[in-house]
């Protein structure tokens, strides 16, 4: 598992203790949305860096007054055909104007970086061998798009009557 | 006709490409079939019980003749020498070869079209009115909102993987010829008290297993919010729609549990959020859309009142097939023809290579080189004028196309069944060609009249069996092959469902059961009264005793 | 006999005694015990893994008059072919 992020392989700072019964005194970490409704106040008085965990049942409203605490949203992905993260991540940025990272976990394949960049992901945890080249094939697969959505790709209307 | 720009090329170029790629990745092992199998699927490829099967789209059934030459091509090279039109608008091909699939989709990309979301989870071809700008009883061309629609739906980044599969239908008719009421959403064109043109927006209808008929959600919305509204809808569906059972997955199960009031309140609260956004459609965009559908240039004639007549008396042939084929035109002295696709000897809605060259021509020569595909099976030549009429039949007859029998007993749709499907308990071709067969004689077709029988061999209802005056489900019983019935169906724009006659019938008996349905139709209906007419009157209980005794 | 499509053309082939594969029922192999039926599945989950075949399960045919019949007429279909004649 690599994490790509802006088209680069970066390590992941970040550990995952949204399933560990105690939290680790010190370091970046993902939590789950019960912990963060749990502990809250005690986790913004870290230093450490914060990011949490959505399960693809866990809309991004629970969070939306919350959002300044977090460096990461990470939104899960159980299979790659439950697309409701679809939906989260466009709230998420065009809503609820979420400007940090926002990583996409889970059954993330090749064919839906796209997809999910298009949305307002910038970061994915993909099981790739070759995560760079992969990202450089999806991200040049489809040049042209018709929807806006929540990345600066201009859609074909404007390109039609712009000129 | 919408013409491609470079815009829309590009992307279904592009699209070939990739999927070449993703071929090229399976075929070399590096894919699973799990793996490729959704690729594949986006693109409209399937394995069915025999091969691969590939669905290419025809957008609101319109079809150029070029296209229609190039169908023919890739049957030829590609399959065997023949396809099959769908109750969706699209054509299928039942034999293709994975390895041979990029290069046909290349060369149907040549003539713009493809076969993107003709399967998956994802927003579907948009369908319409076969009769769309020529019908008289139109209000406005649907066709170019299906446009609109179409290149909003296509690689949609956030309705891609939407919990079910996603239908919209479009009519600019007040007679709904596009079943709208029966579609995940449906859009009827009509005018609000200011005379402005909008849409009714009707969601939740849909057949298969559990089938509905549509609720209105909204009883007019301006052409601006097309696009911002049905993301609205979407969106809802995406994130509440059910993803644990695939059988409750489509938007009608959703809008029947939290019902038609909540369902409104959360697409207009989500609408309100994005409404006067990036999607508002401006009126350019419409107009520039408009302008592919402007009319062609038609010849200024009368109506061939008496030449026709004449005509029609000295050929009965002849006449037979103006009276069940024709539909009015919008434009004096012109036709529609319909073009049955259910002759005695092709399995409904199949047309050979031979036969699509043919039409490509016909098209040429008589309607503005264009064609349309209707959910019936059947094909349109929607531009033809009254003076031709009698020359095209001639033609049409050499070809075996010219079966009287458009909206008659033996206009039957049946999807493909086990004969090809891999989903299919029964079958539904041999059956449809038995019906046709008991029921040749000429007179008493006419005097059966207005009759849609539909078959569907499996639950997913791919041949509308809901929705037929008499409709026809293929089950599996204990290994053999059942028909069960349902009587009162109808998609126009009085919807029905059909209500179930009892228990189902074996193979060798169910032709029976139409005949008996349809003596008990014959004894106990009034004057002038369509078989739905008087079941709608008189109830199941002839039909029932009809066909089961009256124990 | 082991029933099953090709990845390339996707056509219905059966799995023959050499372990290779047919698009003539007669020329597949039939397991007459559930051992013999159990390594035809093996080869042929193996044909699936290596990318050659894709699905291939076991069906139960009869042998009427010297003839391959698969007893459910699913499968009956699946092996011969549509029902209906192929339109020319
Ligand atoms: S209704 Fe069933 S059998 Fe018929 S085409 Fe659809 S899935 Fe196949």
């Amino acid at each position: 598992m690599v994490l790509l992020k802006n088209g680069t392989v970066e390590t992941d700072l970040y550990t995952d203790v949204s399933s560990a019964d105690k939290l680790p005194e010190k370091g970046a970490i993902l939590v789950s949305l019960t912990q963060w409704q749990d502990q809250g106040d005690a986790l913004t008085k870290r230093l450490d860096a914060l990011g949490i965990v959505l399960q693809s049942d866990e809309k991004p409203e629970h969070i939306a007054n919350d959002l300044a605490h977090f460096d990461v949203i990470a939104l899960e992905f159980p299979t790659f055909n439950d697309g409701r993260a679809y939906s989260y991540a466009r709230l998420l940025r065009e809503r609820y104007n979420y400007q940090g990272e926002l990583r996409a976990v889970g059954d993330v394949l090749l064919e839906q970086l796209h997809f999910m960049h298009r949305v307002g992901f910038n970061s994915f945890n993909i099981q790739s061998k070759n995560a760079i080249k992969d990202w450089e094939v999806a991200a040049a697969d489809i040049s042209i798009w018709y929807q806006p959505s929540s990345d600066n790709r201009t859609p074909v209307i404007k390109l039609r009557h712009d000129n | 006709m919408y013409r491609y720009d470079e815009f829309d090329a590009r992307l279904v170029t592009e699209r070939v490409e990739q999927f070449r790629r993703q071929a090229q990745r399976r075929l070399s092992g590096e894919l699973t079939e799990d793996q490729f199998k959704p690729l594949r699927l986006m693109n409209g490829l399937y394995l069915q019980l025999h091969a691969y099967m590939m669905r290419i789209n025809i957008p609101y059934g319109a079809l150029s003749s070029k296209q229609m030459r190039q169908l023919a091509h890739i049957a030829r090279t590609y399959d065997k020498g023949y396809g099959h039109f769908t109750t969706r608008q699209n054509i299928q091909y039942n034999w293709i070869q994975l390895k041979n699939v990029p290069d046909a989709l290349a060369d149907l990309a040549a003539v713009e079209m493809h076969g993107i979301q003709s399967s998956g989870n994802c927003i579907r071809n948009t369908t319409s009115d076969q009769y769309a700008g020529v019908a008289r009883d139109e209000l406005e061309d649907p066709r170019v909102y299906c446009e609109i629609i179409r290149q909003w739906s296509t690689l949609h980044p956030e309705f891609s993987f939407l919990p079910r599969k996603f239908k919209i239908a479009v009519t600019g008719s007040p007679n709904d010829r596009a079943a709208v009421k029966l579609h995940d959403i449906g859009l009827r064109m009509h005018q609000n008290e200011q005379g402005k043109t909008g849409f009714e927006v009707i969601v939740g209808g849909g057949q298969g297993r559990t089938p509905f008929v549509g609720k209105t959600i909204r009883d007019w919305l301006a052409p601006e919010h097309l696009l911002s509204y049905l993301e609205a809808i979407l969106r809802v569906y995406n994130l509440d729609g059910r993803r644990d059972n695939k059988y409750k997955a489509r938007i009608k199960i959703l809008v029947h549990q939290i019902g038609t009031d909540e369902f409104r309140r959360l697409v207009d609260t989500e609408w309100q959020q994005i409404k006067d956004g990036a999607l508002n459609l401006p009126q350019s965009e419409i107009d520039r859309i408009n302008a592919y559908f402007t009319p062609p240039a038609y010849a200024q004639i009368d109506d061939e009142t008496e030449s026709l007549n004449e005509q029609r008396t000295q050929n009965p042939a002849f006449d037979a097939w103006v009276q069940a084929n024709l539909a009015e035109h919008k434009v004096s002295g012109y036709s529609i023809v319909n073009i049955s696709l259910k002759s005695p000897k092709l399995p409904p809605g199949d047309v050979t290579a031979v036969q699509m060259d043919a039409l490509a021509d016909l098209a040429d020569e008589y309607s503005f080189s264009e064609l349309r595909v209707n959910h019936r099976q059947n094909l349109v030549l929607a531009d033809v004028p009254q003076k031709d009429l009698l020359s095209l039949w001639t033609k049409l007859i050499e070809l075996d196309l010219a079966t009287p029998n458009i909206g008659l007993i033996s206009d039957i749709i049946a999807c493909p069944g086990l004969d090809y499907c891999a989903l299919a308990n029964a079958r539904s071709i041999p059956l449809a060609q038995e019906i046709h067969q008991r029921f040749q004689d000429i007179d008493k077709v006419h005097d059966i009249g207005e009759l849609t029988i539909n078959i569907s061999g499996c639950m997913n209802a791919c041949g509308h069996h809901h929705v037929g005056h008499i409709g026809i489900l293929g089950v599996d019983k204990r290994g053999k092959e059942f028909y069960q019935f349902t009587l009162g169906g109808s998609s126009d724009q009085n919807a029905s469902l059909g209500d179930r006659t009892g228990k189902g019938f074996p193979a060798d008996e169910a032709v029976n059961a139409v005949e008996k349905i349809l003596n008990t139709y014959i004894m106990v209906r009034n004057d002038g009264e369509r078989f739905l007419e008087t079941y709608r009157r008189v109830g199941m209980k002839p039909f029932k005793e009809a066909l089961y005794g009256s124990a | 006999m082991i029933i099953a499509n090709t990845l390339a053309d996707g056509f219905v082939v059966f799995l023959t005694e050499a372990h290779s594969w047919t698009n003539d029922i007669t020329k597949g192999a039939v397991a007459e015990t559930d051992e013999q039926a159990e390594s035809l599945l093996t080869a042929a989950k193996q044909a699936e893994q290596t990318n050659v075949v894709i699905d291939p399960y076991l069906i139960p045919i009869n042998i009427e008059d010297g003839l391959r019949k698969p007893t459910e007429y699913r499968e009956y279909i699946r092996a011969t072919g549509p029902t209906v004649p192929i339109p020319s």
